[in-house]
């Protein structure tokens, strides 16, 4: 059946507006970025093949490039069709190490159980880490974290789903090695929330 | 002054880019700022670009500028707290020519303000980012000239010579004698250069509602503060930190708790303090508020027409 769908080629589905798209979703990124737990929208600027999404699709075609390396987790390597999409149109090597990752795409957050196997950065380079992009389904219905921190005016909740295994243990894991570690991104359906490494998360009495 | 434009510039309209930086150095620039954000107060390398106008009139903010700039911006440029100075006009000019943005003066209506070393009196407020031009940014390099010996002391919050520098300062003058680039301390992990803003300037970081991003252009670096983040000056319980007071209101719009600038009236001596912030000033005076040089009658008119 040859139905088409804009990304028919890999060659397609890329920002119609480079210049223009690629500032609009670096502002909602970085508004999201300062304000963790804020939820920003995200235009529908990019056409990837499935099931990468189009926010985190928009996101890695603003952030990366030759100098970025970029992994991908399982669901989306089943076949060459994504990794091909990112490296023609943004020209970042595909690595299999998140050792290695300037970024990270994760299609499947739920099977992703350890964050800490991705660039932290060093102490004294703290901002060579891994950027790890989560494609969650909501930004709002999910379980939700209580969020404090720079940004953060008192304190705000996020709700993402689906999350990492035992994700409050890892990211305190990840929060006790700052400055280093990780920067989470929250890709949801048209829309972007983030949680820098500087967020807390704060424990719910039961 | 020469404008800082260059010929090739004004007359190449259609070839340059949005904003003139190349997608690939606003990717990089993009990047270190979003790093910059996710680690307060420290100080991200870049690979900062030579940009059409010398180094000391704010390349550093400029790129910065540059990469997060939008058509929708509304941009204002301050240079000591005036939005008149070339050096202001010339930053203005410079992105409505090649990001066509619109530009101001009035602090409430832009959604970026560029500035050289003052920040608005006029407390800012969310979805606002002001962008501070850095000429050194490093706090610690009067104290240690090599950068990998400063990274490390950043690495380990090997702060203490800073401290013993201030206490010195303190001995010497009885009182912390640094008034401009008074460091700070941000979130308390990274001491930070507040780039040579007034130590008047210095509280209105802390828990600020915008944000703030720092652009050192010859010394290739870019740092951040978040809205509603801990900023604080470095000090001692025996001297605590204190902004400078001024014993006369503005002579032009009699504003009081403001940073005033000195300026000469005559060759016999004759001085007046007025607000460095000139669109405050402008404001204020547009609301009626008279200062000793300009008389109190139109405020007494004011009252009269109620
Ligand atoms: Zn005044």
């Amino acid at each position: 059946m040859a139905h088409s769908t804009p990304a028919a080629s890999i060659y397609e589905g890329g920002f119609a507006d480079p210049v223009g798209a690629s500032q609009t979703v670096f502002r909602a990124l970085m508004d999201a970025m300062a304000r963790p737990g804020t939820v920003h929208a995200l235009p529908a600027v990019t056409a990837p093949p499935a099931p990468l999404t189009a926010s985190a699709s928009a996101l890695i075609a603003t952030l990366a490039d030759a100098d970025t390396p970029v992994w991908l987790d399982p669901a989306l390597t089943k076949t060459n069709a994504i990794k091909d999409w990112i490296v023609f149109h943004t020209g970042a090597p595909i690595t299999a190490y998140q050792s290695e990752a300037a970024f990270a795409v994760v299609a499947a957050p739920q099977s992703l159980s350890a964050l800490n196997g991705f660039s932290l950065g060093t102490q004294e380079f703290p901002d060579r880490s891994t950027s790890v992009i989560l494609q969650v389904t909501t930004l709002t219905e999910g379980v939700a974290l209580t969020l404090e921190g720079p940004g953060i005016k008192d304190r705000t909740t996020l709700a993402p789903a689906p999350m990492p295994q035992h994700f409050s243990e890892q990211w305190m894991a990840n929060r006790q090695a700052f400055p280093r570690g990780i920067d989470l991104i929250l890709a949801g359906p048209g829309s972007v929330a983030a949680m820098p490494r500087s967020t807390r998360l704060i424990r719910k009495e039961a | 002054m020469t404008a800082p434009m260059t010929e090739t510039n004004t007359q190449n309209l259609a070839s340059y880019n949005f904003a003139y930086l190349d997608e690939q150095t606003k990717r990089m620039i993009r990047r270190a700022i979003l790093k910059g954000i996710a680690i307060p107060g420290y100080q991200v390398p870049f690979a900062s670009r030579e940009m059409p106008m010398p180094y000391g009139w704010g390349t550093g903010g400029v790129q910065v500028t540059a990469a997060i700039i939008g058509r929708d911006d509304v941009l204002k440029v301050i240079d000591q707290g005036a939005d008149d100075t070339t050096n202001a006009v010339s930053i203005r000019a410079f992105f409505a020519k090649t990001a066509g943005v619109a530009t101001t003066t009035a602090t409430p209506d832009a959604t970026i303000i560029q500035t050289r070393h003052r920040i608005p009196e006029t407390p800012l407020h969310a979805g606002q980012v002001l962008v501070y031009q850095v000429p050194i940014p490093e706090p610690l390099r009067f104290l240690e000239p090599r950068e990998t010996e400063t990274r490390k002391m950043h690495a380990l919050e090997e702060y203490g010579l800073m401290h013993v520098k201030l206490y010195e300062d303190i001995a010497r003058n009885g009182r912390i004698a640094t008034t401009y680039a008074y460091p700070v301390k941000v979130e308390g992990r990274y001491v930070m250069d507040p780039s040579p803003t007034p130590k008047f300037d210095n509280p209105k970081m802390h828990q600020s509602e915008a944000l703030q991003l720092f652009g050192a252009g010859r010394e290739k670096r870019i740092y951040a503060v978040p809205p509603h983040t801990n900023v604080v000056s470095l000090d001692f319980e025996d001297h605590p930190f204190e902004i400078q007071h001024f014993t006369e209101p503005c002579a032009l719009c009699g504003a009081e708790q403001v940073y005033l600038d000195e300026v000469v009236l005559d060759d016999k001596g004759g001085r007046m303090f007025v607000c460095s912030d000139t669109h405050h000033c402008e404001s204020r005076r547009a609301e009626g508020h008279r200062g000793a040089l300009l008389g109190d009658e139109p405020v007494v008119e004011k009252e009269a027409a109620i």
